[in-house]
């Protein structure tokens, strides 16, 4: 059977698998649509928030993100699964004892004022929005890559898929889709995992292979990897290059942030009891933790098969002839994520580190008149069966898994966006006499709503998608993660604090932003140039969140101590959250 | 709800929880992968250094560790306290 077939059968396989689900668990209530009832297992949610958190970033670019740099990108590592511990200790357990289905919701709640709740919708649209535009694109790009069909076409495919399964089902249809996308995905990713791991240190687990013994040369499989990387110019992989000090800044964002993006916060409402939603956070990092152990070494270790595959003899001697090269650098050619130009018209394909003037020399003497190929990132991962020379089937099950991480954190995103609009905008402040089946439908509606613009932005995506990842992350560190943080552990914050807290945060991390980044992201509208040399402290803006979220908390404690104390009845509700007693099911008002 | 002195019992018992928890959080990501790890770098682990293994896999164990042990606790605190589910 051929590749494509394959391929076909097992994204078409899972895509039924999605289907069927989406029928069994359609949403006959609000309560379903919003919180999937409240009826999950803490182990399956853990199971779905890990595939709504763990988005087409995290399955495909993480692990070569992290190869690129070595020791120095651990921060997507500690930053990414360090936020659960803040979500677990400071927000679920709360949040799920107080019972309502939105996080504006409890803004609005905690500080008695609908310009609170308003604020955190918009911060929660931008956020979500933002983040939504990448799995899209994502999904896309699978698509294109491993069925052959135009990327655009991919999305359409995409989106009418994430359309039935969502809007029939809302969180029960999403949440139990995101069981299955979690097993397709994890498979996907382990098993060429552990092959790769198998050949280069003979250990089955690749978390303990990283710093086992590389089979071929004997020596420690980090030491042989520092080793070639410098012998071509780059800089040493175990070693940190950035500084200290931006690396403690960038993870300390991303754990923030990672607390702070409300559609993982929700996924915590849909679990039946307090104790739940800290287990359940729990069970999330186990699930969360299979990929995130296994990233590092599947990047470290394709970095070493890159290297090696280019100087079959070691770094010291020849390159592979062009027309030696291997069948999986033939098939990602053609995708243009990996290219090959013989700068110096010898046939063979140098790889260094042209950019290191300490390497110059080295490289004239050798012949070398550039660095002659070039590859994306994300292929480390994508190509990574390739590699290993695994069967055909297996790169069949990468794409279904990257398939799997990107449509479930979209559907994720999305109910987080129709929930915000239906609930918090629809019944709360534009229509609150709306009956229960006409808030269903309105959230259903907002939902194919939110498909729509989120197709819309995959087709067209904005020059900018990348930078503003910094925006979702720095947003949801400055606005939304302070503010619930002191709706739960401070009775004296009240409406005044909290509003004047989260606009603070919200204008001025986006002023910063724009500063560097450019206005709302323009090109060439940017006040400063984006360079170390004119940040403000030396703080670079991906790494602004907790800056922010500091003026959101000073704000928000110095304006709330010089106004009138929130009244009795929101300091009971404080109180009543604190305990878990009397949780209850859902409550629908 | 509980009386009023034996929910403050029961919070401040959860902040103490809380605060050591985020001690070690803070130690084992921010402090042994990234400040500390010049320090650490005696201490051999399989090419590298005990810095470089926090960083990649240490802190995110110590992370597991944490929520499971604060869940345990804490059902254990809310049943003192008579105030679980």
């Amino acid at each position: 059977m051929d590749q494509y077939t394959l391929n076909l059968i097992f994204v078409g396989g899972s895509f039924a698998l999605y289907i069927g689900i989406a029928i069994w668990a359609r949403a006959g209530t609000t309560a379903e649509f919003y919180a999937a009832g409240r009826g999950v297992h803490p182990v399956l949610n853990g199971m779905a928030t890990a595939a709504d958190w763990m988005s087409a970033a995290s399955f495909i670019s993480m692990a070569g993100l992290i190869a690129a740099v070595g020791y120095g990108n651990s921060t997507f590592l500690m930053g990414w699964t360090g936020g659960y511990v803040l979500l677990a200790l400071l927000l679920a357990p709360y949040l799920r004892k107080f019972g309502k289905f939105t996080v504006p919701e409890f803004i609005g709640d905690r500080f008695y004022s609908q310009k609170a709740r308003m604020v955190a919708v918009v911060s929660l649209i931008v956020i979500s929005v933002t983040y939504v535009i990448g799995q899209m694109t994502g999904a896309g790009v699978a698509f294109s890559r491993f069925l052959e069909v135009q990327s655009d076409t991919g999305l359409y495919i995409a989106s009418a898929i994430v359309f039935v399964y969502a809007v029939l089902g809302g969180m029960k249809g999403i949440t139990y889709t995101q069981v299955a996308q979690y097993c397709v995905l994890i498979i996907a990713y382990t098993i060429p995992a552990i092959f790769i791991s198998l050949q280069l240190t003979g250990n089955p687990i690749p978390g303990l292979g990283l710093f086992g013994t590389h089979l071929e040369s004997g020596l420690p499989l980090l030491t042989k990897l520092d080793q070639v990387v410098t012998e071509l110019g780059f800089a040493q992989y175990t070693t940190l290059n950035t500084s200290m000090f931006n690396m403690f800044l960038f993870t300390l964002s991303l754990m923030i942030g990672t607390a702070g993006l409300p559609h993982v916060i929700i996924r915590f409402f849909t679990v039946p009891k307090v104790s739940d939603a800290r287990w359940s956070a729990g069970w999330a990092l186990v699930f969360i933790s299979l990929l995130y152990l296994s990233a590092p070494a599947v990047g470290a270790m394709a970095r070493l098969n890159v290297i090696s595959t280019i100087y079959p003899q070691g770094t010291q001697s020849e390159a592979v002839l062009y027309e030696e090269r291997p069948q999986w650098m033939r098939n990602w050619e053609v995708t243009g994520l990996l290219k090959f130009e013989d700068k110096n018209g010898d046939g063979r394909i140098q790889f260094y580190n042209d950019k290191n003037e300490g390497f110059t020399a080295t490289a004239t003497e050798r012949g070398w008149a550039g660095s002659e190929f070039t590859y994306n990132n994300d292929i480390l991962v994508l190509a990574n069966p390739e590699i290993a020379q695994l069967p055909g089937w297996v790169i069949a099950l990468i794409a279904a898994g990257g398939l799997a991480a990107a449509l479930s954190t979209a559907a994720g995103l999305l109910l987080a966006i129709s929930s915000a609009i239906s609930h918090d905008l629809i019944k709360s402040y534009l229509n609150p006499n709306i009956s229960e089946k006409g808030e269903l439908l309105a959230a259903r509606i907002s939902m194919a709503g939110a498909i729509a613009v989120a197709t819309w932005l995959g087709l067209n995506p904005p020059g900018f998608a990348a930078q503003t990842v910094a925006l979702a992350f720095g947003l949801a560190a400055a606005t939304i993660f302070p503010s619930l943080m002191m709706g739960i552990f401070s009775k004296r914050v009240n409406s005044m604090g909290a509003t004047l807290g989260m606009l603070a945060g919200l204008v001025v991390t986006c002023a910063y932003l724009f500063t560097y980044l450019g206005m709302f992201f323009i090109p060439g509208t940017n006040l400063l140039e984006n360079t170390a040399s004119n940040f403000l402290f030396g703080i670079p803006p991906a790494s602004f969140g907790p800056i922010g979220a500091l003026i959101n908390f000073g704000v928000a404690y110095v304006v709330s101590m010089m106004t009138a104390q929130p009244p009795q009845d929101v300091q009971d509700l404080v109180e009543s959250i604190r305990v878990p007693k009397g949780a209850g099911s859902a409550s629908n008002h | 709800m509980a009386d009023k002195s034996s929910s403050n019992a029961y919070w401040s018992a959860n902040i103490r929880i809380i605060t050591v928890c985020m001690v070690i959080w803070f130690v084992a990501s921010f402090g042994l992968g990234i400040l500390l790890r010049p320090m650490l770098s005696g201490i051999a682990v399989g090419g590298t250094d005990l810095g470089f293994w926090f960083a990649q896999q240490g802190s995110i164990l110590v992370f597991l560790g944490l929520i499971f042990f604060y869940a345990w606790k804490m059902n254990k605190v809310d049943a003192e306290h008579g105030v679980e589910e």
